[in-house]
């Protein structure tokens, strides 16, 4: 006689206390421990006939899966991909072959359900080789939507259509890695609110803030230049400003200090959109790589003839 | 102006592919198209060399350099001197 295969119920529902955890996790509050424990879940009142959908054991995930999965009678697969989101992880390759195999044999999903059939979010791919799954642990993977939310359409035919095979990066994407690119520059954006660095904090904020929302408005393809082109235009007004502010100063006093502004402002925004390459949904490593060698010589270039610059007329005055 | 994005390290071998249609499923950018029972590489600016293609095709037809676009992540590796970059944000 067998032990009974360890299955634990949850809902399609979401509380307060998700809820609240998804702020947590978007504010990059407590940034790994935003996890479900790895194992079988079933949802609704499933039959051995019912799908098993596989997710990443990331509260983001699993509850983004089982809230699209209203009125569903089925089985949640949750791999153990240490608290990260099925992408990222299949990146890594802990969202993967090795681990879906040692999991359906783990929680013997053979036992529970009749097919042989697991369903993988699209973007579980990179980590997971279809054909090696089947050969090892005999269960046939079947790419879903890239998003959950396409699921209950995707389960009418098990078909996706070129749409829900597409990931997006739409503004509110966009806007909502807002707060997490906020938070990675938050020491130094404390800093200069204590020394009162208005130009440098408006470097920060129109890398971190602005640039998510206006990056496909910005024209040219490379992040540094779109950098360059939000930073030399936040960059404007203080170059102005400095100018105009002592207008019995030497002309070349007054010029120097606007290029101060001008020379510091966009390398620091063009460095931070450069970094938030990381975060979209498109770009390639050779790319980044390629556009790292031609442009973060320029930024560093250009921050250090302003820092420079900027010392010198302090000593001047 | 250069745009960095124009090229990548894709590389598909149409003569082996056997019409499985796995690549193009599991693209998340259309860059292959199932034409009868043939795979074309319709949209190769658009790889973003996330691997998923390669590791998915059961015939080995397609080859990509595979990584992540992550300047931050490439940036930590060189100042720690590492050859392979990983991503760390999680």
């Amino acid at each position: 006689m067998t032990t009974a295969v360890e299955i634990t119920p949850t809902t399609s529902a979401l509380t307060f206390a998700n809820r609240w955890d998804h702020f947590l996790a978007r504010w990059a509050v407590n940034r790994m421990g935003h996890r479900v424990e790895p194992g079988l879940y079933s949802l609704g009142h499933p039959t051995p006939d019912s799908p098993v959908f596989v997710t990443a054991n990331y509260t983001l995930s699993f509850d983004a899966l089982r809230s699209a999965l209203k009125g569903v009678d089925g089985y949640i697969l949750a791999l153990d991909t240490q608290g990260i989101n099925v992408w990222c992880a299949a990146g890594k390759g802990t969202f993967g072959t090795d681990e879906l195999v040692k999991r359906i044999e783990a929680t013997r999903l053979g036992e529970v359900v009749n097919h042989r059939v697991v369903i993988l979010p699209q973007l579980g791919a990179p980590g997971v080789a279809a054909h090696e799954v089947k050969k090892r642990a005999h269960f046939k993977v079947e790419y879903g939507p890239v998003r959950a939310e396409d699921l209950p359409e995707y389960l009418k035919t098990r078909t996706a259509t070129p749409e829900m095979r597409r990931v997006r990066f739409t503004l509110k994407d966009r806007i909502t890695l807002i707060p997490v690119e906020l938070v990675a520059v938050l020491i130094p954006l404390l800093i200069l609110i204590v020394i009162g660095s208005k130009g440098a904090i408006a470097a920060l904020l129109a890398g971190t803030v602005l640039f998510p929302i206006l990056l496909p408005w910005i024209p040219t393809h490379n992040f540094s230049t779109k950098g360059f082109i939000l930073g030399g235009i936040v960059a404007i007004p203080f170059a102005i400003a400095a100018f105009l502010k002592s207008p019995e100063s030497a002309l070349w006093l007054r010029s120097a200090w606007a290029l101060v502004y001008a020379l510091l402002i966009p390398s620091i925004t063009a460095y931070l959109t450069l970094n938030f390459t990381g975060s979209t949904t498109f770009t390639s490593r050779t790319g980044v790589k390629t556009e790292m060698f031609a442009y973060i010589p320029v930024m560093a270039w250009m921050f250090g003839a302003g820092l420079l610059l900027n010392i010198a007329l302090i000593f001047v005055h | 102006m250069l745009n960095a994005y124009a090229t990548n390290t894709l590389q598909y071998d149409p003569s082996l592919c056997i019409g499985c249609g796995v690549c193009a499923d599991v693209c998340p950018h259309g860059t292959f198209e199932m034409q009868g029972r043939l795979a074309y590489l319709v949209n190769q600016q658009a790889c973003m060399e996330c691997g998923a293609c390669q590791l998915n095709c059961p015939v080995n037809a397609i080859r990509v350099e595979s990584g992540v676009g992550c300047a931050a992540a490439m940036i930590r590796a060189s100042l720690r001197g590492q050859k392979e970059e990983a991503c760390s944000c999680g």
